[in-house]
């Protein structure tokens, strides 16, 4: 049951949209950093083949620029 | 460890926002503060928070370890600690997740034919010192060996040096600091007199410019590049990426300026060309704080065994100086370092101009180098010629890159030619040690013997019947590893290795010792800017994992050494700092009481009348100025720095037909030097599984390699099989790859060579010759 944080640079002037698709997507927090070019996007999936699933479509968001992965974990539910 | 939480889930998924939130942090403008971090952290009066530094990289942030029930269950930045003010990176947040891994050292293990074998740790302590005694009477004092770490504390360090020279009388102790900073104490003392930086990290918040050479401080030093980038955004300070390689640093920078792999030499002479030649040299500072020197030149590169240098140094004029400068004008530099003639000038007008104050930062690309001493000291120059040293905002800043380098390598002295104060070579210096140690005096040899490079030489060629080694991984960082495993892997030589987890290393152990981690014991640090950092124990550490210096100090006994060795279980750490505080008595040195260091997040040297010295050499900030003037460079006996005359001269294998593309290397954020911690973490290891070979696109291009081919790198000494990286993390220069070094199953140091600065003996990673294939 994967949780995974990742930074998201979307395309100039695009962040507003990326957040929005983002929400969409349905991934479980969407976060303005302080820097205000980036978003901090956690996920929380119920199996590997979800969690592969989301990336999959966050990466094919078109205002997505960049999408670096920070953190991974992978844990039972409570 | 974080089972005893009631909403563990919930817990993890606020540590990845922290995670990410502290990314984003280190490798952009905006910095994630304490107040911040501990919206996210486990609540709870049943949490102990104990303070400590780091043992991650060399910047020395405090952190606060919670405890509870017994265990270490989250760290956050200590908010009270002047160096990150409450701010951690990725790696800081995370650290003690490795100490609960499942393939823990945990018991001592001997190797009986061939397999390891869990044995009791005071019976692994007693084979390993009859193993040394029966060495030495066999085969002399010299035919032992010790080689530590910039990751051992203060007293595993003193106690160590304390055991080989004084106790059995040799002097083969060296440690991996050797591979990473012994270029910056070479400079410092053939300028200065004295080692480690003048300033401190309180000049970030004065200066107007920093400029970094060779120096990816978004990945190598985030805390610190975030209170830069704090203050660009604040104020409009501005920063100057000079290296080889486009990076996180450059991308954050005001500018980048790319130079030819070596060439930083002759960039910085080009520097001091044009401020000679615009008449920006700030007189008054030169005529009354400088000496003018020379030194030998084609000094070689240490490629050979046994490989012999001496510096001669020879007192010059400015005139001298002046003259050997016009081989540097900006026009005939940029023929060859790839820098325009417009950017030469464009730095060498930041540090002319005196309304404008600048640090400049360096660590691996200036100190791991052919000539690492030599661009050490061209740095030095610039900051001499134009006075900007010493001061608030103004000052060269070597960073370093283990948390005790300083404290603990240089300071302490765990190379085989230093002494806690000063060096082998020194009579008055050896005196002194003896008398502390109560030794006799003829005990302490007068010569040093190997350096680390040469010490693995030493092993190969069976000189060295047995060695120990303490806190690091020389099989996966040294250069050249190709020679030195199978050394390792010699019937000649009896290998005993303590460490935390097994890694490469432990693997050719004849006797391996299970130590504890840094928050399982107490403990001492020196970070990079002379601030010393006091710990009390947090955690017992699991099964019979033991402290080094416990180890060192039972083996001593065992040996016959005890009456050196008088400390308490205990209050071991207590007594040998206060032992070796009298090494540095006096206002140049001066540590710090203990009871101040439990009480604070760490204090500077000189420590003089209940305070920091924060500038050096300043008679304004520095009591143990006391010339009458305003800057005393006491560490020379006439009180002035040295300009040195050093020209740029190639390095030893440059690419060509056979071999057409440089190879760098050199680490991510992600991990920490060799990975055997940071690999342990889940969160770091899979952020950044595996190594890789990064390429330029248009190298890529013409070799037909998409990102993620496998790719072999080949040199003359071996090769290795990693991934391509196009267009990734970094960005190197046409004609140029770069693969991080810490991943053990990517040997990437296979394939690197072992030729070192012929003065500071540091061997240069960033620079050998390589062919690429695809696989």
């Amino acid at each position: 049951m994967p949780i995974k944080s990742y930074l998201a640079y979307p395309q100039e002037g695009k962040k507003s949209e990326l957040r929005d698709a983002l929400i969409a997507i349905g991934v479980s927090e969407v976060i303005p950093a302080e820097n205000k070019d980036l978003l901090i996007v956690v996920t929380d999936t119920e199996t590997q083949f979800e969690d592969e699933n989301i990336k999959e479509k966050i990466e094919i968001i078109k205002v997505l620029k960049l999408l670096t992965l920070v953190s991974g974990f992978n844990t039972p539910k409570n | 460890m974080y089972n005893s939480l009631t909403n563990r889930r919930s817990f993890i998924k606020k540590m990845a926002v922290v995670s990410a939130m502290t990314a984003a942090a280190a490798m952009f403008p905006g910095i994630v503060f304490a107040e911040e971090q501990e919206r996210n952290m486990p609540k709870g009066d049943d949490i102990d928070w104990k303070k400590g530094p780091c043992r991650f990289c060399g910047v020395g942030c405090g952190i606060l370890v919670g405890v509870k029930e017994g265990k270490a269950v989250a760290v956050k930045g200590d908010p009270l600690c002047s160096v990150n003010k409450g701010l951690l990176c990725v790696k800081g947040y995370h650290q003690i997740m490795c100490i609960e891994s499942k393939d823990r050292l945990t018991h001592a293990l001997v190797k009986k034919n061939g397999k390891y074998v869990q044995t009791p740790i005071s019976e692994a302590l007693d084979l390993v010192a009859n193993k040394m005694t029966e060495t030495i009477e066999k085969h002399g004092k010299d035919s032992v060996a010790m080689y530590t770490s910039g990751q051992s504390t203060i007293p595993e360090g003193y106690v160590a040096s304390k055991f080989m020279k004084g106790a059995i009388g040799t002097n083969n102790l060296d440690c991996n600091a050797r591979l990473c900073m012994a270029s910056a104490v070479t400079g410092f003392l053939t300028t200065f007199g004295a080692d480690e930086p003048m300033g401190c990290y309180e000049d970030i918040d004065y200066a107007d410019y920093f400029i970094t050479w060779g120096n990816n401080m978004a990945e190598m030093h985030p805390v610190l590049f975030s209170r830069m980038l704090e203050q660009k955004n604040r104020r409009g300070a501005k920063i100057i990426d000079f290296a080889t390689r486009t990076t996180r640093s450059s991308m954050a920078s005001d500018r980048s300026i790319l130079f030819e792999p070596q060439t930083d030499l002759a960039v910085a002479n080009a520097i001091c060309y044009e401020i000679v030649n615009n008449g920006w040299v700030n007189k008054s500072f030169v005529e009354n704080h400088c000496n003018f020197n020379k030194g030998l030149t084609n000094m070689g590169y240490g490629l050979e065994d046994k490989y012999k240098f001496k510096d001669k140094p020879t007192k010059i004029s400015f005139e001298d100086y002046k003259v050997f400068l016009e081989d540097y004008s900006p026009e005939k530099v940029a023929k060859y370092s790839k820098v325009s003639v417009k950017d030469i000038k464009y730095l060498a007008a930041i540090y002319g101009d005196p309304n404008k104050k600048v640090v400049s930062y360096w660590c691996m690309g200036m100190n791991q180098h052919t000539r690492g001493t030599w661009i050490n000291n061209l740095v030095y120059n610039i900051h001499l010629l134009t006075g900007k040293i010493s001061q608030p905002g103004n000052g060269p800043f070597s960073l370093t890159g283990q948390p005790s380098a300083c404290g603990t390598a240089r300071e302490v002295g765990t190379f085989t030619h230093k002494l806690p104060k000063g060096v082998v070579t020194n009579e008055k210096h050896r005196r002194k040690a003896a008398k502390i140690w109560k030794v006799p005096y003829e005990r302490i040899p007068s010569k040093p013997t190997y350096h680390a490079t040469e010490m693995f030489r030493a092993v190969d060629r069976g000189d060295i019947k047995f060695i120990w080694t303490q806190a690091t991984n020389p099989l996966v960082s040294l250069p050249k590893t190709s020679r030195y495993r199978p050394a390792m892997q010699k019937d000649s030589c009896f290998v005993v290795v303590s460490d935390v987890f097994p890694t490469p290393t432990s693997d050719v152990a004849d006797v391996i010792l299970p130590a504890t981690w840094h928050i399982e014991k107490s403990g001492l640090y020196g970070n990079s800017e002379r601030r010393t950092q006091h710990w009390d124990k947090m955690v017992e550490g699991p099964g019979e994992t033991t402290d080094d210096a416990w180890m060192f100090i039972e083996v001593a006994k065992r040996m016959g050494f005890g009456d050196l060795f008088p400390y308490s279980k205990e209050n071991h750490v207590e007594e040998i700092y206060n032992e070796y505080r009298q090494f540095h008595e006096g206002k140049k040195h001066g540590m710090a009481p203990l009871e101040v260091l439990k009480k604070e997040s760490g204090a500077i040297w000189p420590y003089v009348d209940g305070k920091s010295t924060q500038w050096r050499f300043n008679a304004e900030y520095d009591p143990a100025c006391d010339n009458g003037k305003d800057f005393h460079f006491y560490g020379k006996p006439d009180g002035k720095a040295v300009i040195w005359q050093r020209p740029y001269e190639p390095a030893p294998e440059v690419p060509d037909n056979e071999y057409p593309f440089w190879l760098n290397t050199g680490r991510v954020i992600e991990h920490w030097h060799t990975g055997s911690m940071t690999r342990r973490i889940p969160v770091l290891h899979k952020a950044m599984p595996h190594a890789y070979v990064e390429f330029h696109p248009e190298d890529a291009t013409k070799l037909n390699i998409r990102n993620g081919e496998k790719v072999k790198v080949i040199s003359r000494r071996g090769s290795c099989i990693l991934p391509a990286s196009i267009n990734e993390r970094g960005l190197p220069t046409k004609g140029q790859v770069f693969v991080p070094f810490f991943d053990e199953n990517m040997m990437i140091n296979d394939v690197t060579l072992d030729a070192f600065c012929p003065i500071s003996k540091e061997p240069d990673y960033k620079k050998c010759a390589v062919k690429v294939e695809k696989v």
